[in-house]
């Protein structure tokens, strides 16, 4: 199921999965990501899953990317029965305040704004991998005709909360930080709440996330 | 409650709150964080008979000046760094990789690091500090860690909730060594270069960039030419990575890097010289030399060494 299994410097094993960015890989990736946290290896420190790749991080001190390796090759993976993913419903109001590239988006991808939206809500995504930020989730996949190259300049602040689309996935920034997705709307749900240290995630890798819109007045209302 | 308590009287540049870091959330987008150097690290609790992973303060360029109020206690302060200690009839000039005992009303100002980045200022106790993930330490742009994940600010007070009671006065000789060449191993998108571009990369100097902090080093000099793709499917990142972006300036990977990355991977500092990479400041002249795997771990296992052993002889 890996392709290949490298080292990445002296501290981290490289699993590469192959190239193309689909469901079905990076279910595999998922898999391997969620059997080896369960299992709880000394020395292993960090995982991060992605499209196509799982890096496992771990103490020089403890083990060895020989040690690692020979694990990961040996490993019994999980049955995909036990591995709970959820389905969850992001509100998200896509009223002018928030839909900042929308012009942009109607320019680039020949179509209105009523079609965008249709387009875009009431669908089911799948979580590939959540970070570069913490818990942003990268959800995926659009609709052919709905995707759209970064903007040219990043945003040097994108508004905490912001549901933008890039090429064939979107995401949800989980506080405010640069960035240069195209910005549909903004969801008031708390994505990530660093105060809950045991799950400070709303979505995971795995998860299925459907954006459903709600008007200005339920936003606002959202959270009294 | 004890009264005992910092004060702090300027903050200096970027002063935070730092321990070994968490590890277990690269997958939801958390990095490791924690102290930069970590020798230097360790070295200042060790000189004032703390837990080796207690909090310390850790500071770049200026540090803070700070007023302590309370019980007679012992600091150290690690790295290059230059600092007085103010107290009631006389002000010393300080001395890093040494203890000093200070009560109540005195001052220590640290002026700032000599040529180098980072250096730690530990306590002989426990700072009373709200952990996030069992760790202190501070990712401003996330803002997680102690402190609301913000940096200390003039006019904070930090309480201190144990002094240690051990307080003999500890030293150790050691000298911040400088390093010629910045040892890599091979990047996972090494072949993405061009064979100029990877001559480049091994063979020429580059200069640290005014553009580094705790996230990133981003280097200046010769442009690195990728004759693959200049973008890679995003993916994971670790400490030490060093990335090409399209305009062919490399930038490494720090402590609070991003978990996630979309740039070409060229090399990966071995872990060997990572505290000792942090500590280029801008303007430095950087230079890499290639290593295998097998160099670097080996390379890596003596640093340990040394470390432990430098540790045990305090």
């Amino acid at each position: 199921m890996i392709k290949n299994i490298s080292n990445l410097g002296d501290a981290a094993v490289y699993c590469d999965f192959g190239n193309e960015v689909n469901k079905t890989i990076n279910s595999k990736v998922i898999k391997y990501f969620k059997t080896i946290k369960k299992n709880n290896i000394e020395g292993i420190n960090n995982l991060t899953p992605s499209y196509n790749k799982l890096i496992i991080s771990f103490d020089l001190n403890k083990t060895s990317f020989k040690e690692v390796k020979n694990y990961i090759e040996n490993i019994d993976l999980e049955d995909s029965q036990n591995i709970n993913s959820k389905k969850l419903e992001i509100p998200v109001c896509c009223d002018e305040n928030f839909s900042m590239d929308i012009k942009r988006l109607e320019e680039i991808l020949k179509l209105s704004r009523e079609k965008i939206l249709e387009k875009f809500l009431n669908k089911e995504y799948f979580c590939y991998m959540t970070g570069f930020i913490a818990g942003m989730p990268f959800l995926g996949d659009l609709d052919e005709n709905m995707q759209a190259q970064r903007l040219e300049t990043p945003r040097v602040k994108v508004p905490k909360g912001s549901v933008a689309i890039t090429e064939q996935f979107a995401n949800i920034y989980t506080f405010e930080s640069p960035g240069g997705w195209n910005i549909l709307g903004n969801t008031p749900l708390e994505v990530f709440d660093s105060s809950k240290e045991d799950k400070p995630n709303l979505i995971n890798p795995g998860d299925t996330v459907i954006f459903k819109e709600i008007t200005l007045d339920q936003y606002k209302n959202f959270n009294e | 409650m004890s009264n005992n308590h910092i004060n702090i009287i300027r903050s200096g540049i970027n002063t935070t709150f730092q321990d070994k870091g968490r590890d277990h959330l690269y997958h939801i987008g958390i990095p490791f964080s924690g102290a930069m150097d970590n020798r230097n690290f360790l070295i200042a609790n060790k000189l004032v008979n703390n837990n080796l992973d207690s909090a310390v303060i850790e500071f770049a360029y200026q540090g803070p000046h700070i007023k302590y109020s309370g019980e007679k206690i012992n600091i150290a302060i690690t790295g290059d760094v230059i600092f007085s200690i103010k107290k009631k009839d006389a002000e010393i000039e300080g001395n890093c990789y040494k203890s000093y005992q200070i009560e109540n009303g005195d001052e220590i100002n640290i002026i700032s690091t000599n040529k180098s980045v980072y250096g730690y200022l530990a306590l002989g106790g426990e700072f009373d500090l709200k952990l996030q993930w069992n760790s202190c330490s501070i990712n401003t742009k996330a803002n997680i860690g102690s402190n609301d994940g913000k940096k200390l600010e003039t006019g904070q007070k930090i309480n201190l909730i144990k002094i240690n009671a051990n307080r003999d006065i500890k030293k150790t000789n050691y000298i911040n060594s400088k390093i010629e060449n910045i040892r890599v191993i091979k990047g996972t998108n090494f072949e993405y270069f061009s064979e100029e571009g990877k001559k480049i990369f091994y063979h020429k100097e580059f200069t640290v960039s005014k553009l580094s902090d705790r996230m990133g080093m981003r280097l200046e000099g010769p442009k690195i030419d990728n004759i693959v793709n200049t973008n890679i499917k995003s993916e994971g990142l670790i400490k030490g990575v060093i990335q090409v972006p399209p305009d062919g300036n490399p930038i490494i990977m720090l402590s609070d890097h991003g978990t996630i990355g979309g740039y070409p991977k060229i090399g990966v500092v071995a872990s060997v010289d990572y505290d000792r990479l942090v500590q280029m400041s801008p303007g430095s002249k950087i230079k890499f030399k290639e290593i295998n795997l097998s160099e670097a771990e080996t390379l890596f296992k003596l640093y340990e060494m040394e470390t432990q052993n430098l540790l045990s002889q305090i």
